[in-house]
């Protein structure tokens, strides 16, 4: 039986958990919402931190279920805490050797997971006050993943980084999302975060799983949260197609249209992820003549809802959704409906590896 | 100094190591109970354990009498294991150097304990450290300084110890009579230069254990509360 399959209920200080959801038991995991939606709660109740009642099944493995409940030390996963938590008394090797040492079933490769996350030069340190926050973080996602786990569960990893951190793990985050076989649950409540690293989505709020579904799917979604953020847009899988030396660009293929994006290094037929912020996104009736826009790609409305007093969330299918956020005046204007071939200009687009 | 004092020298250390060691045994596990346990006990123990902080010697030295005596049960039960009573006798004086200085031990321990926080344990869980594996590879490294103050205070604290001592019954030499009893004797006797030398080595030595307590980086005033 595959997948991850968890049921949850926590009643604590006045906060009450009740979480179900059913994900792939591969690829990554975004569990999104806002502070106080008890994501970290879940996430705890998932390693076992949490004493909840409820079930949990990790691809066949029982952790909880009924009476019976797995202690944290007998699940085999790995748990990278908001602050990176390493141990004072240890240095960095013996901190990245906790867990290596103490696997169930060592399976991982310990040079891999040391180049994935650069750690290379870190190890030699002693001391690990004298790593900076972006280091101490990719010693304890390395230290997580030395002890072989079966699923690996990443709790706001960046949060707690300032920008320059962030940029340092970003890459080695996008890199284990595309080497890790086991399954990732990474919380978060940054939006940009889960463009980038996830496949599916699970929302929550106060306590419950609002919505759960493959990532671009959900994200396309104008009857969730997510559409109201400031940075909503959709995701498109795509494939680079062609380079134009000349102009310094790329072409991106999707399932129903291609994209024009500044050059990329990629060799063709990369796989890469592009994301198209609602803001980003305009709609004319007509195909626009005279714009410099480079991106203009055919669409049906199929859907449209009110943003705020001001503005409307337009879903729009281009093969694959893309968001669109107008105004209302333009919307009447352009008398905006249901079912209506416009089409989608594309102001920007943002690419992940 | 006489060999007499020399005695009570070497009484002295053996009395504060054997109490030294004891109560590391002790206070260890009482104090991690009591920095992890979620009972409202604990609050019961932790004012038992912090009772000889207040007490004058006396009463305790009066009570344990009572209690090891012939006719106390702890008494009763030794004397039924042929192990006669314990007053006035080396181990009757450990006996009460360690309840004595329980509070010494377990204090800085158990704070040692409440400081490093549920966190790095939770890490070790995550990496399949069972409960014993946390403790002895996590916790007990990172309250090093808890011991290192419970170690010194205890040892120093058994060495300046008079009251329970006396009420004990410690004058017997060889078996009970410590330094600050022959102290005493020295100066009843108006052996006031044999007392002064045993006082002022004693001074010197306490000034070194809180030298040495604060050069370790005075953990012990913050801990102890």
């Amino acid at each position: 039986m595959n997948g991850i399959s968890a049921r949850f209920r926590l009643e604590r200080d006045g906060f009450l958990l009740d979480a179900s959801f059913d994900v792939p038991g591969k690829g990554v995991t975004a569990l999104f919402g806002p502070s106080g939606s008890g994501k970290t709660t879940l996430l705890r109740c998932i390693a076992g931190l949490e004493r909840a009642e409820g079930s949990l099944f990790v691809n066949g493995m029982r952790w909880q279920e009924g009476k019976s409940f797995a202690p944290v030390h007998r699940r085999e996963l790995g748990y990278v805490f908001q602050e990176a938590s390493l141990f004072p008394h240890l240095s960095v090797q013996k901190n990245l050797e906790y867990g290596y040492r103490r696997a169930i079933d060592r399976q991982v490769q310990k040079d891999k997971v040391i180049e994935w996350l650069g750690l290379s030069r870190l190890i030699e340190r002693r001391d690990v006050a004298s790593l900076s926050g972006g280091e101490r973080q990719r010693v304890a996602i390395g230290r997580a993943l030395l002890s072989s786990p079966r699923m690996l569960l990443l709790d706001e990893p960046l949060s707690a980084l300032d920008m320059r951190s962030r940029q340092e793990i970003l890459p080695c985050l996008e890199r284990l999302h595309r080497e890790l076989e086991i399954p990732v649950l990474y919380v978060t409540h940054a939006l940009d975060e889960v463009a980038r690293l996830a496949d599916h989505l699970v929302l929550m709020e106060e306590g419950r799983v609002i919505a759960s579904g493959e990532l671009s799917g959900t994200l396309a979604r104008l009857d969730l949260p997510t559409a109201h953020l400031d940075d909503a847009g959709a995701v498109i899988e795509a494939v680079v197609a062609e380079h134009d030396d000349v102009y310094a660009l790329t072409r991106l293929d999707f399932h129903g249209g291609s994209l024009w994006v500044g050059k990329v290094e990629e060799q063709k037929g990369a796989k890469l992820r592009a994301r198209v912020l609602a803001r980003d996104v305009s709609i004319a009736l007509e195909v626009p003549r005279g714009t410099s826009i480079a991106n203009i790609l055919g669409a049906r409305i199929m859907e449209i809802r009110d943003e705020g007093p001001d503005k409307v969330n337009v879903c729009l299918d281009v093969g694959q959704m893309l968001l669109s956020r107008i105004t209302r005046r333009s919307r009447d204007l352009l008398g905006l409906k249901h079912g209506m071939t416009v089409y989608a200009q594309v102001k920007s687009v943002a690419l992940t590896r | 100094m006489t060999p007499d004092d020399i005695e009570a020298i070497w009484l002295t250390l053996k009395l504060a190591t054997v109490t030294t060691c004891l109560l590391l045994l002790i206070a260890t596990p009482l104090a991690w109970w009591l920095a992890t346990a979620m009972t409202r006990y604990k609050h019961v123990v932790s004012a038992l354990v912090a009772l000889p902080l207040v007490l004058p010697p006396s009463v305790l030295g009066f009570y344990l009498l009572l209690l090891l005596g012939p006719e106390g049960w702890v008494g009763r039960l030794t004397a039924a294991l042929h192990l006669g009573t314990l007053p006035f006798t080396f181990p009757g004086l450990v006996a009460g150097s360690v309840l004595f200085s329980l509070p010494f031990a377990v204090q800085p321990i158990q704070g040692a304990f409440e400081a490093i926080g549920k966190r790095p344990l939770e890490v070790a869980a995550t990496l399949r450290a069972n409960a014993w594996d946390r403790f002895a590879s996590v916790a007990l490294p990172l309250a090093r300084p808890g011991f290192i103050t419970a170690i010194i205070l205890s040892f120093a604290h058994t060495v300046g110890e008079f009251g329970v001592v006396l009420m004990l019954g410690g004058n017997i030499q060889g078996e009970t009579r410590v330094l600050s009893v022959a102290i005493y004797n020295h100066a009843e006797a108006m052996e006031y230069g044999a007392a002064n030398l045993l006082a002022g080595g004693m001074v010197f030595f306490s000034f070194a254990v809180l030298l040495l307590l604060y050069l370790l980086g005075g953990k012990f005033w913050k801990v102890a509360r």
